[in-house]
């Protein structure tokens, strides 16, 4: 938000070093918290998917900018993390009756895991070579749950979940959906934006700028990186975890090689190494096509042409525009949605006497 | 007095009240939404298949419609993006569909529990797992053609009419996913029963080379059939490879996914002479629905697109028709009042629905929502599909028994 910070003075430690250090932040961060919460009384239930869909997709993002915007390492394993969450809630909701919030935890407990075995490459090898060592993953983690029957469910490898309920609330609405994803939301964005400014996460940005040096003032590289993927597949999972629970089934086909791009992309376009820019990327590359969509074939029916007749050409000028936009908003600005948001709020700290 | 004129302003604002709540125009226009993939992984198939359901529903309005009411149809692109096709239900659902078809595998097993919890039926017509057939467990998810078991029994029953015998060699090859895996335990079964010798082979995605196998299966099985189960750009390779082998391709059966003009084409007309395939609806433009869309285009002065009477268009024809006759069903025998849980049920009274020859006698009932599990050989002579089988089904039997063997799991 747009604050002053003119005339504040802390004079304790604590409120110096809080999250929201100045008073109107924490007032308009509250203000946030609680319009989110009440939003839905007025939202349909097809704007409540759009906002589900957004939020599954920020918990996600947060957990891979945490892994390749501050700690610099880059993975497209991403999809298959969430896949481990996905598959261990399916399996301890369907098979075992567990609440969808043990199934939350464990599937990100299991994740972060495997994300830190996966993780073990990196290591020795950085940049597009560790992107490429954690490509394995996808391919593993998918032929594991293909095969193992255990895992998988048999040959359809799918695996459906009862309706999650909460305190004997089916949560079986888009509205209720929303109230579960939410909380999550905000926890795991709380939990990353503390995590960045601690000992760990100093030690992630260190390590992302140069992990030689970072070795040579004293940072335990080994622990560090696979922490960073364990921290990041423990994202992934709870996101996979409640996209299973979202769409009430598990299945490996939602989570493919092109889920982990999909979230690179997000991020990259939100801005790498923020914790904001994670959700701008998720709102941007969740919401787009489907915005784009619907103006571009509210355009064509002004011009007097019936979506049948130029279907095809209108599917290929939503992909066309889609990838010019995001050609777009990172020539101007390569530091993604999160500086543009900076830049407009710096405008606006002295407006208007911003000389 | 006082009393008969409460009697009478009461029975006045009765009378407005029916008179409101039945429209004045009856003939309401009845929603149904569609999906589309025009730009992702399987784009090929759906545009051709989408014009195919526009169409079809276009040229039932111009008859008039579905018992006085237009039919209207959006179709939402979703790009085999499942968060997409996610929102396209949603989307359908808020403006008031009452029947949906569900566009891709990952999609409709996305959709499948919501389908269920909103109480409006999705046609996933070939995509989705062989026992969604099962009407009892899943009511409100309608393949209405024939599952990977319906169709490997028709296609095992082509093979047992044309000199199956006991120690016939049969090879499998297929695609290394759930859907390939998926015939295995009904295959198994049938070989058993028919004392058939019969092998697996994987071929792992996207199954661009395949060579290994195929020698494998003409040289060492010396195979005296093959099934082939593949997708994409792989079932053209199959085709070649088959031919560079040496081996009879009218031997060589593809399940529906194969079996397009596109594969033919990839792998060369010339080459893929005798090439057999299945089909669950009729293939080209020498049919009288497809002549009646041809005209339609003709009346409206355009030019007939060239995907006119293909493979998926043709499948395409044989969603818009089903949901078409769907509706029908529903309004005429629940009422002017369509919901969901109305067309349900209207699907569920589809009896020997046939098109005029178009599809098989599609039978639906609360328990098979597969329509009956129709298939017909199809066969690659000249430049176009030809059949060379009625429509059959095999061993319904033994397809019955694995359905309800995965209902108890």
């Amino acid at each position: 938000m747009i604050h002053r910070e003119c005339g504040v003075y802390q004079t304790t430690y604590e409120g110096d070093m809080a999250l929201y250090p100045l008073p109107l932040a924490r007032y308009s961060a509250l203000a946030v918290v609680v319009l989110l919460a009440l939003v839905p009384a007025v939202m349909t239930s097809h704007q409540m998917a759009l906002a589900n869909l957004i939020g599954l997709a920020a918990v996600g993002a947060i957990g891979l900018n945490l892994l390749t915007g501050y700690t610099g390492q880059v993975s497209l394993g991403h999809g298959a993390f969430m896949m481990v969450g996905a598959y261990t809630a399916a399996i301890l909701s369907a098979r075992h009756g567990m609440p969808f919030w043990v199934g939350l935890a464990a599937g990100g407990a299991v994740a972060a895991a495997v994300g830190a075995f996966f993780g073990i490459p990196s290591l020795r090898i950085k940049g597009l070579y560790l992107a490429i060592a954690t490509l394995a993953a996808q391919f593993i983690i998918e032929w594991s749950i293909n095969r193992i029957p255990w895992i998988g469910g048999g040959v359809q490898a799918t695996i459906y979940l009862p309706t999650p309920t909460f305190l004997g609330w089916d949560i079986n609405t888009e509205h209720r959906r929303y109230y579960m994803i939410l909380p999550v939301c905000i926890l795991a964005y709380l939990a990353a934006l503390n995590l960045v400014r601690s000992r760990v996460g100093r030690a992630f940005i260190a390590v992302r700028d140069r992990d030689v040096a970072a070795e040579i003032i004293g940072v335990n590289i080994f622990r560090y990186k696979l922490l960073a993927f364990a921290v990041s597949s423990f994202y992934a999972g709870v996101a996979g975890a409640l996209w299973s629970y979202y769409l009430k089934i598990a299945n490996y086909e939602h989570f493919t090689l092109s889920t982990s791009v999909q979230y690179l992309a997000m991020i990259i376009i939100g801005g790498l190494g923020s914790v904001l820019g994670s959700v701008f990327g998720a709102i941007f590359i969740t919401l787009l096509p489907i915005v784009l969509a619907q103006l571009v074939e509210g355009g064509a029916a002004l011009f007097g042409f019936t979506y049948a007749s130029i279907a095809d050409f209108l599917a290929n000028l939503k992909l066309i525009i889609f990838g010019g936009l995001i050609i777009l908003f990172l020539a101007i600005e390569p530091a993604g949605l999160y500086r543009m948001w900076g830049n407009i709020k710096r405008y606006f700290k002295l407006w208007p006497f911003s000389y | 007095m006082k009393t008969r004129a409460w009697v009478a302003t009461l029975s006045a604002g009765a009378l407005v009240l029916a008179l409101w709540a039945v429209p004045a125009d009856a003939r309401h226009p009845l929603k149904i939404g569609g999906q589309c993939d025009r730009t992702g992984a399987t784009k090929l198939i759906g545009v051709e298949f989408c014009p195919g359901v526009t169409d079809y529903i276009k040229l039932v309005n111009k008859k008039g419609g579905v018992l006085g009411h237009p039919v209207e149809q959006t179709e939402i692109e979703h790009g085999y993006q499942v968060d997409r096709g996610v929102e396209a239900y949603e989307r359908l659902k808020r403006d008031g569909a009452v029947a949906v078809l569900d566009y891709g595998t990952p999609i409709v097993y996305a959709l499948t529990p919501r389908h269920m919890e909103d109480k409006i039926p999705g046609i996933t017509p070939g995509f989705g797992r062989a026992d969604a057939t099962d009407g009892e467990r899943w009511a409100y998810i309608f393949p209405m053609a024939a599952s990977y078991w319906s169709q490997m029994g028709g296609a095992l029953k082509y093979v047992k009419d044309n000199g199956g015998k006991r120690g016939t060699k049969i090879a499998y090859l297929y695609f290394d996913n759930p859907a390939g895996r998926e015939p295995f335990p009904l295959i198994e079964r049938i070989a058993r029963k028919e004392g058939y010798q019969i092998r697996f082979f994987a071929v792992p995605p996207p199954g661009l080379e395949m060579g290994p196998q195929v020698i494998d299966i003409t040289r060492r099985m010396r195979a005296d059939w093959v099934i082939t189960h593949l997708f994409g750009r792989s079932p053209s390779v199959s085709v070649k490879e088959f031919q560079k082998a040496g081996f009879p391709l009218n031997r060589v059966i593809s399940m529906v996914w194969g079996s397009g003009e596109a594969d033919a084409e990839a792998a060369g007309w010339d080459t893929s002479q005798g090439y057999l395939g299945l089909q669950f609806a009729a293939v080209g433009r020498d049919l009288p629905v497809v002549q009646e869309i041809v005209k339609m285009y003709r009346d409206e002065g355009k030019e007939v697109p060239k995907y006119v009477g293909s493979v998926y268009y043709n499948r395409g024809i044989l969603v818009g028709a089903v949901l078409v006759e769907g509706l029908r069903l529903a309004v005429q025998n629940f009422g002017e009042r369509v919901t969901g849980e109305t067309v349900q049920k209207g699907f569920e009274k589809i009896k020997g629905f046939d098109l005029g020859g178009f599809l098989p006698p599609l039978t639906v009932t609360p328990q098979d929502h597969e329509g009956g599990g129709w298939v017909r050989v199809y066969q690659v002579k000249g430049q176009a599909w030809v059949p060379v089988s009625a429509w059959i089904r095999g061993y319904r039997d033994e397809v019955l028994e694995l359905v309800k063997e995965a209902a108890k799991k």
